[in-house]
């Protein structure tokens, strides 16, 4: 870890000796620790530390990249050289956006001492919790708990200054018998929050109700998801649907649908990275400031993200949500959230006559990306519900399902939100459980 | 590199640790991205670091820093044994490594030209003309062609003592094309999917993929399939081609062959393996033409080395004969479980990452059949190729894919195109219906390069070598329109 100062100090350096017309210097660090159970010991305990430095230069419309982590001074000439060398060697390109000029950025605290603190002893200690508690009940556990601590800043010759540092810890659980599983996950800034005994409590009790699962028809049923399904529902339309260069490209379910009712009036998804409640982040990898940008409001499509490249297309300004400039993914929504309901999770599965509980989702990939079209597995935990109360579990389904055409079938949403690390791994998502009208389940397997 | 390898393993031992081993590890990459006629990327990239795996007390415990300074070479010797101790809070039984491995050598990819030897305009030109030809083409929304080149030094030192060097030299490139009209959006790539194909090699397999050859056809292709058909559903018999083989071969045969996944350690993140330890020696995975092989030996694999991250001596092992399941990827610990010696499959990705099971390179050994003679003798199914969507549960049985193109086959003749072709089945039925393979004549190793596993996440370039092989019974389509 540099610290401000240290940043600082390193920006200035670079700054100081680079001859092009723009320079920018990117500082991505971080000690980050991870232990990882299996059949109920540790097998995997792990901790590294690093701090790399992109530098991007512009001379005329041509940019260079070099990234280094040997942050000595010999080693940031070496990638300020090469960054020269590599925009000198490209062609114009005269829609490169100018870099962000000086300009204040929220203060977004995601710090916490505690999680900063963590030992490998905490760590240990909190996954015995999992481990311990599935030996009693004669399963085994799985999983993983990590402490990090990031820090990022970015300094360019225009005279932008930004830097943060906050803390992450999160945790996930399986929880198995011969045949069954139950799961548990969550995120916090602070390590305090995470609930370790109720966690393992969850996908332990999980793990006990899952057993002797029945095999079920494919087909379209109504469903509960729990909000570990939806953060994957959420995650995905992000990914696929709220960027600006997705609608410029044609290839976002929200092209052309602006002002448009495109979900049920319930859905409300936005993006916030200075939300305390979720992983905040100040600043993008530009150090253009976060703003809010709502997606759904309502059900209705309502903006999407934006960095410095699409933003000048677009002729508006840039929303803070640029991945490392440039690059061809475009602008990326890092702090998700959608809007709870009032429903309690029993009352999502009381309004179920027949129909499944869902866990969890796995392995989902976009099929058709244009429509949201996605396939998946359910896992570690799916339900068959009937007058309102879990009957009984059944073996895991395929499904294939447009996740907009989801959305567009929300009949109930849970009061509670979960806090996740995103499945990109970076950012988070905050979500409630939710109710479906219906869900098309494609296949089946063997458990 | 010995001077800091023997620190930090000598004062791993003073420690208390009964084993230690350290990778130092230099990465330098260049990755070129053209999009639409634009460089929408161009990085250099370089890290270095070092990670230093100790067992203490019967436990594992692993550090890593990007500083390769001997003060901190120190600081994460102490910390890993320091972790490992916390490791022994809740272990079961002590590791167990098996026999000692205690290799010196050396390996280095062999290539034809070091593809950073070769001018950056060079390549900027190839692209920017394949990039100019897709765009030549009506319809096409979205350009992209790429190329990537790494060069990973590294150093691994044991307290057994094993010293190895090794230098892995990487190179890939690819293309896609987007066309967007008719409320679709459709896709084409080459020569594989996810934006390139890659292997250890130089410059040279750049050169050999003709990327501006090959970019107009691409681009067409592209646009043809918004007119397309949606592909009909139903059972058949189909034909893959040989890179999406690659992908069936990589997640219904690599995966579920891992020993870490199969004893459960993979349990809360991946899953595990059908492939459950009493199968082996017995099983029957697919049909007597089936034979895979894992094989880390190939020249130009991308899932080939001279040594794995424990210091283990590439391999090549059977893992189907005749359909027959014989075989797993272990690691030193998971091997001597079975009383078995290591097949030489720990690889991390970079040096602040700990070795886990990686498949090397998963093949499909080649048939005897010519591809027109196969298409020929196919009365009635769908010839599929270069995926666009892949899905497997978690013990690796149900799978979906989905492709980018498909084509009719009627009375031994390829007939219409169609779009958005899937098919899913269940994976030793899948392999049990395999009744055809091509032969050598058609048969590549095909890199992926983003083989995800571990947490923290790890991504892994391993290969697969596939020809065009048939199926029957397949279940094809699930999609509305």
């Amino acid at each position: 870890m540099l610290g401000e100062k240290g940043f600082r100090k390193l920006a200035d350096q670079v700054l100081s000796k680079s001859s092009a017309d723009q320079t920018e210097v990117l500082l991505q660090a971080g000690d980050s620790a991870l232990t990882r159970f299996a059949n109920s010991y540790i097998h995997q305990n792990v901790a590294e530390s690093d701090a790399a430095v992109r530098l991007r230069v512009v001379i005329g419309r041509r940019t260079g990249v070099a990234t280094t982590n040997d942050l000595s001074a010999a080693g940031l000439e070496r990638a300020l050289e090469t960054a020269m060398l590599v925009a000198g060697l490209q062609p114009e390109n005269p829609n490169a956006p100018p870099m962000p000029a000086p300009q204040p950025v929220p203060l977004a605290v995601a710090f916490s001492e505690a999680t900063a603190n963590a030992s490998p002893e905490l760590r240990a200690r909190a996954a015995g919790v999992f481990c311990t508690l599935a030996r009693q009940k004669g399963l085994t556990a799985a999983g993983a708990f990590r402490t990090a601590i990031w820090e990022m800043g970015v300094a360019n010759s225009l005279g932008h200054f930004v830097h943060s540092a906050g803390t992450v810890a999160d945790v996930n659980s399986v929880i198995m018998s011969d045949d069954s599983s139950g799961y548990s996950e969550a995120a916090a800034v602070d390590v305090r929050h995470l609930d370790v005994e109720a966690l393992a409590a969850e996908a332990v009790g999980k793990a006990l109700r899952s057993r002797n699962p029945r095999p079920l028809p494919a087909g379209e049923y109504p469903v509960v998801l729990e909000a570990y399904a939806t953060a994957d529902i959420v995650s995905i339309m992000g990914y696929l649907a709220f960027s600006a260069l997705a609608v410029q490209e044609g290839r976002s379910f929200m092209a052309g649908k602006f002002g448009q009712p495109i979900m049920s009036p319930s859905v409300s998804i936005w993006d916030d990275g200075l939300d305390p409640s979720g992983l905040p982040l100040p600043f993008d990898f530009e150090g253009a400031p976060k703003k809010r940008v709502d997606f759904i409001k309502g059900g209705v499509a309502v903006g999407v993200v934006h960095d410095s490249a699409t933003a000048l297309k677009d002729g508006v300004a840039s929303t803070g949500h640029s991945l490392p400039m440039p690059n061809p993914q475009g602008p990326f929504p890092l702090n998700l959230f959608m809007a709870p309901g009032t429903a309690s999770p029993e009352q999502l599965i009381a309004g179920l006559d027949k129909g499944l509980l869902v866990t969890r989702f796995h392995y989902t990939v976009p099929v058709h990306p244009a429509k949201a079209v996605v396939t998946g597995m359910t896992r570690d935990g799916t339900f068959w519900v009937e007058g309102g109360e879990i009957a009984y579990a059944v073996k895991n389904l395929r499904f294939t399902e447009s996740y907009l055409d989801a959305f567009n079938r929300v009949e109930d949403i849970g009061k509670e939100t979960r806090l996740l690390v995103s499945r990109f791994e970076i950012g988070g998502v905050r979500v409630p459980a939710v109710r479906l009208a219906g869900f098309r389940f494609t296949g089946t397997t063997e458990f | 590199m010995k001077e800091l390898t023997d620190r930090a393993l000598n004062l791993a031992k003073v420690k208390g640790a009964t084993y230690a081993d350290m990778r130092i590890v230099r990465r330098a990459s260049r990755s070129i991205t053209v999009k639409n006629g634009e460089v929408a990327s161009l990085e250099s990239y370089t890290t270095e670091g070092f990670g230093v795996r100790v067992v203490v007390d019967g436990a594992w415990g692993f550090a890593s820093s990007a500083r390769l300074e001997p003060r901190e070479v120190d600081r994460v010797t102490a910390l890993a044994v320091e972790i490992a101790r916390a490791s022994a809070l809740f272990k079961l039984e002590p590791v167990n490594l098996g026999e000692p491995v205690a290799h010196v050598g050396t390996y280095r990819t062999p290539v034809k030209v070091d593809p950073f030897s070769v001018p950056l305009e060079k390549t900027l030109d190839l692209l920017l003309a394949a990039d100019s030809a897709m765009r030549a083409v009506k319809g096409i929304v979205v350009a992209e062609s790429s190329a990537a080149f790494i060069r990973e030094e590294k150093t691994f030192a044991n307290t057994e003592g094993a010293y190895i060097e090794q230098e892995i030299v990487e190179t890939g490139g690819g293309l896609q094309a987007l066309a967007v009209g008719n409320d679709d959006v459709q896709q084409r790539s080459y020569p594989n999917s996810f934006g390139r194909h890659q292997g250890t090699a130089g410059y040279e397999l750049l050169e050999a993929m003709d990327l501006v050859g090959n970019a107009p056809r691409v681009a067409e292709e592209a646009v043809m399939l918004l007119t397309a058909p949606v592909c009909p559903s139903g059972v058949t018999t189909i034909i893959l081609g040989a890179t999406q083989l690659a992908l069936q071969v990589h997640e219904s045969c690599g995966h579920p062959i891992e020993l870490d996944r199969v004893m459960g350690m993979e349990a809360a993140y991946a899953g595990t393996s059908f492939l459950t330890l009493d199968k082996l020696g017995t099983f029957r995975y697919g049909s007597p033409i089936v034979n895979i092989t894992a094989d880390a030996t190939i020249p130009g694999g991308l899932g080939t080395f001279g040594y794995d991250d424990e210091g283990v001596e590439a391999q090549r092992t059977p893992i189907v004969r005749e359909g027959i399941f014989v075989g797993y990827l272990t690691s030193r610990e998971t091997a001597a479980r079975l009383g078995q010696r290591s097949n030489g499959t720990m690889r991390a990705d970079g040096w602040n990452r700990i070795p886990i099971i990686r498949m090397t390179n998963i093949n499909l050994e080649p048939g005897e059949w010519e591809f027109d003679d196969l298409i020929a003798d196919t009365d009635d199914g769908i010839y599929m190729e270069m995926n666009k969507s892949w899905s497997i549960d978690d013990k690796r049985l149900n799978f979906q894919f989905g492709t980018e193109v498909a084509y009719q086959i009627k009375n031994g003749k390829m007939g219409q195109l169609y779009k958005n072709a899937t098919y899913t089945g269940i994976t030793p039925q899948f392999w049990a219906g395999c009744d055809a393979i091509c032969n050598r004549n058609h048969w590549n190793v095909w890199g992926t390069p983003n083989c995800g596993k571990g947490q923290p996440p790890q991504v892994a370039h391993v290969g697969h070598g596939t020809a065009p092989a048939r199926f029957r019974n397949v279940q094809v389509g699930v999609m509305k329109g």
